[in-house]
């Protein structure tokens, strides 16, 4: 091993996110404010559905009662199955389509949604059992889904989304609409 | 004197007045001496046209006493037109068709006329001198058009009758095939042009000669209608009407129904075939041997999205531009025994891997000249390095990929930590041992695989402190085992992981693979 190359310094580090996924962003979902979701997209297209730093419920001492990936009477997340390569079988999700449900102790309610268009691959099933997951690590072991779009829409998904820079501007607008005496 | 009996002088009479060749009549007659095929044509006509003359134009022996050599009677007695003989010939008027021109054989088409003579086989060997092969012996193979098949039949009918007459048990499969007389002819000019290689039936390389003949293509068409299921239309052929199916069909066809289809005997054609070149091809070479890999940055197989290159050179690309040229290869099939990411390298001994070389125009290197390939492979690029290079068999090529789940692999990896660590923290890790760990397939190769849980173990791990938030990992693990995964969790989705065992954030920074097989590889 070549232990001449000394990597970056302990915080600069890039992390496993940082050098293979891009991060895209849907603010205000549905017009609810700061119910940001974070997309990261893997260079192999691949997209994982996670909360934003700026999400209420990971805000204000929040403890989450339950998650439920039931959508509707007819439809459970939990029981999306793919099969083989090609993915067969995965839930076809629109931008709007629900995720799931995520109730707080304090009586709030939030749905996370897909964002992007493509098949659901895999929900986490991890939060169910630890919904702490999700509070502490919202953009590794907390993340809500995996999807795949369709081939010839992975580069199209991302056209309603905001990039890192044009997020933290719309962010940064929202704290100084907050902190401008009304 | 031609090997022919009386009772084949009908089907001489016959095919000569057909419009038939020398050559073809022989065929049909079972002539299997090879040397009068190699006669000149022209003499071979001569005799024929005198052997079916008719009984008193001396025939007998006895006039001919004056002959030792065995030779038809020369001097005709009777007042017909003389018969011809050694010479270009006006044959008589009630043979035919045949003017001062020689005109195409309606069966061969030329095949067995002009275009086995001494021009077309120093043509042929001509071809295969350029092509600079090294090579003791060859194979001759003949593709001839189609029709020729449907040709053959109409003259086989025609003659069937005077067969079953003369009480001949004369089967169509005994006519001797066209192919076969064409090689007899040509491969013995074709053999001394090459200074001496030897054409037999098996050899590492072959020499295909195609002919074709536009004109007459159309001439297998009424197959299809007689016999639709032997002409399945398939994508990938462009005629339907290939060799095979013809045959097919005119096995399956009764008399009747072909001869209301098909001129008997077969129509005389204005042209006789082309020759479409000759195409040499060599047995493929096979060699092996290990590679090691220096690099971070090269990945096995060219990478290559949309025809854009992504990332410059690759493993296989870097071994191979000195084998091909060193056995003059067209092309490689690169086959190894796993493989690695772009960004791992390979210490050790090495990976095994096997190449099929194609068409290589040298076949034989002896040991000395491995090494310098060998070496001049080293030489060439500092990213790899290649050692055992050897020549080995076909079966080698299918044996790399044998066994590969049963191997432990050996990794070091260079782990950084997001919380500080002391060489205590992390001494723990060396005692770990058989862990079993559930990888979901990790996202990285998601896109391309099913999506699944796979138990992988890890079977020991050594740990070698660096600083605070770098050490170094030494894994033995299952063939299979997702490294990068075990290291830095991938999204919780690979349990047990690193970051779990040492309550941090962790990631990898470095990988390298040392190659380790329980079965020495090749020969």
């Amino acid at each position: 091993m070549d232990e001449t190359e000394q990597k970056d310094t302990e915080d600069n580090a890039p992390s496993v996110i940082d050098r293979y996924y891009t991060r895209w962003y849907r603010a205000d979902m549905k017009g609810k404010p700061c119910e940001d979701h974070c997309i990261l997209q893997h260079s192999n297209r691949l997209c994982v559905v996670t909360l934003a730093e700026t999400h209420p419920i990971l805000h204000n001492g929040r403890t989450i009662k339950s998650i439920n990936y039931q959508i509707s009477d007819g439809c459970s997340r939990l029981k999306n199955k793919v099969s083989g390569k090609s993915k067969r079988g995965g839930q076809f999700l629109t931008d709007f389509a629900p995720l799931c449900r995520i109730s707080c102790t304090d009586e709030t309610e939030y749905t996370i949604y897909s964002c992007i268009r493509g098949r659901l691959l895999e929900v986490n099933e991890r939060i169910l059992e630890t919904p702490s997951l999700l509070l502490e690590k919202p953009s590794t072991e907390g993340y809500i889904a995996v999807i795949l779009p369709k081939f010839e829409e992975s580069k199209s998904i991302t056209e309603n989304l905001l990039n890192r820079e044009d997020f933290e501007s719309v962010v940064s607008k929202r704290s100084v609409a907050e902190s401008q005496p009304s | 004197m031609l090997p022919l009996k009386e009772k084949d002088k009908a089907i001489v009479q016959k095919l000569l007045s057909s419009g038939c060749c020398a050559r073809c009549v022989l065929r049909f007659c079972c002539v299997r001496l090879q040397a009068v095929y190699r006669q000149p044509p022209q003499g071979t006509l001569g005799e024929l046209q005198d052997f079916i003359k008719p009984q008193e134009s001396a025939e007998s022996t006895g006039e001919n006493k004056s002959h030792d050599a065995p030779v038809p009677p020369q001097t005709p007695q009777c007042a017909d037109p003389p018969s011809k003989r050694a010479k270009l010939e006006p044959s008589q008027p009630e043979e035919g068709a045949a003017e001062t021109v020689p005109s195409v054989c309606v069966v061969c088409l030329g095949i067995l006329q002009e275009l086995c003579d001494t021009t077309q086989a120093l043509k042929i060997a001509e071809a295969v001198k350029m092509e600079k092969y090294e090579f003791d012996s060859l194979v001759l193979s003949v593709s001839l058009p189609a029709q020729l098949c449907v040709r053959e039949h109409s003259c086989w009918l025609h003659v069937k009758k005077e067969v079953r007459e003369k009480g001949l048990l004369l089967d169509k499969d005994d006519v001797i095939p066209l192919k076969e007389a064409f090689k007899w002819i040509v491969q013995g000019p074709i053999a001394k042009e090459l200074g001496g290689v030897s054409v037999v039936t098996k050899s590492a390389l072959e020499v295909a000669v195609e002919f074709t003949h536009q004109p007459t293509d159309a001439d297998c068409h009424f197959l299809a209608s007689a016999c639709p299921d032997c002409f399945k239309p398939t994508k990938n052929k462009q005629s339907v009407f290939t060799r095979m199916a013809v045959v097919k069909a005119l096995e399956k066809i009764s008399d009747a129904k072909f001869l209301r289809l098909f001129a008997c005997p077969p129509p005389q054609p204005s042209s006789c075939c082309v020759p479409q070149g000759v195409h040499c091809l060599h047995l493929s070479v096979f060699i092996a041997g290990r590679y090691n890999k220096f690099c971070r940055s090269l990945p096995q197989t060219p990478w290559v999205i949309d025809g854009e290159r992504r990332m410059e050179s690759s493993v296989e690309e870097l071994i191979a531009a000195p084998v091909l040229s060193a056995f003059r290869a067209d092309g490689f099939n690169f086959s190894s025994s796993g493989r690695e990411d772009v960004d791992v390298r390979t210490l050790g001994n090495g990976r095994p891997f096997a190449m099929e070389l194609l068409n290589p125009h040298r076949a034989r290197l002896n040991h000395e000249e491995m090494k310098q390939l060998q070496q001049s492979i080293n030489v060439s690029s500092d990213k790899i390095r290649v050692r055992d290079l050897q020549i080995v068999s076909r079966e080698a090529m299918s044996r790399m990929k044998e066994g590969e789940e049963e191997k432990t692999k050996s990794y070091t990896a260079l782990i950084w930590t997001r919380k500080p660590i002391k060489s205590e923290d992390i001494a723990f890790i060396s005692d770990i041992k058989e862990l079993t760990l559930d990888q979901k397939t990790p996202l990285r190769v998601l896109h391309r695989r099913a999506l699944a849980v796979r138990q992988r173990v890890v079977h020991s791990m050594n740990v070698r402190f660096m600083d605070a938030h770098h050490f170094h990992l030494e894994l033995k693990t299952q063939a299979g085992t997702y490294i990068k995964e075990f290291v830095h969790g991938d999204f919780g989705r690979t349990k047990p992981n690193l970051c779990e065992l040492l309550k941090t954030d962790t990631d990898i920074l470095e990988l390298d693979v040392e190659v380790r097989h329980k079965k020495k590889v090749c020969v």
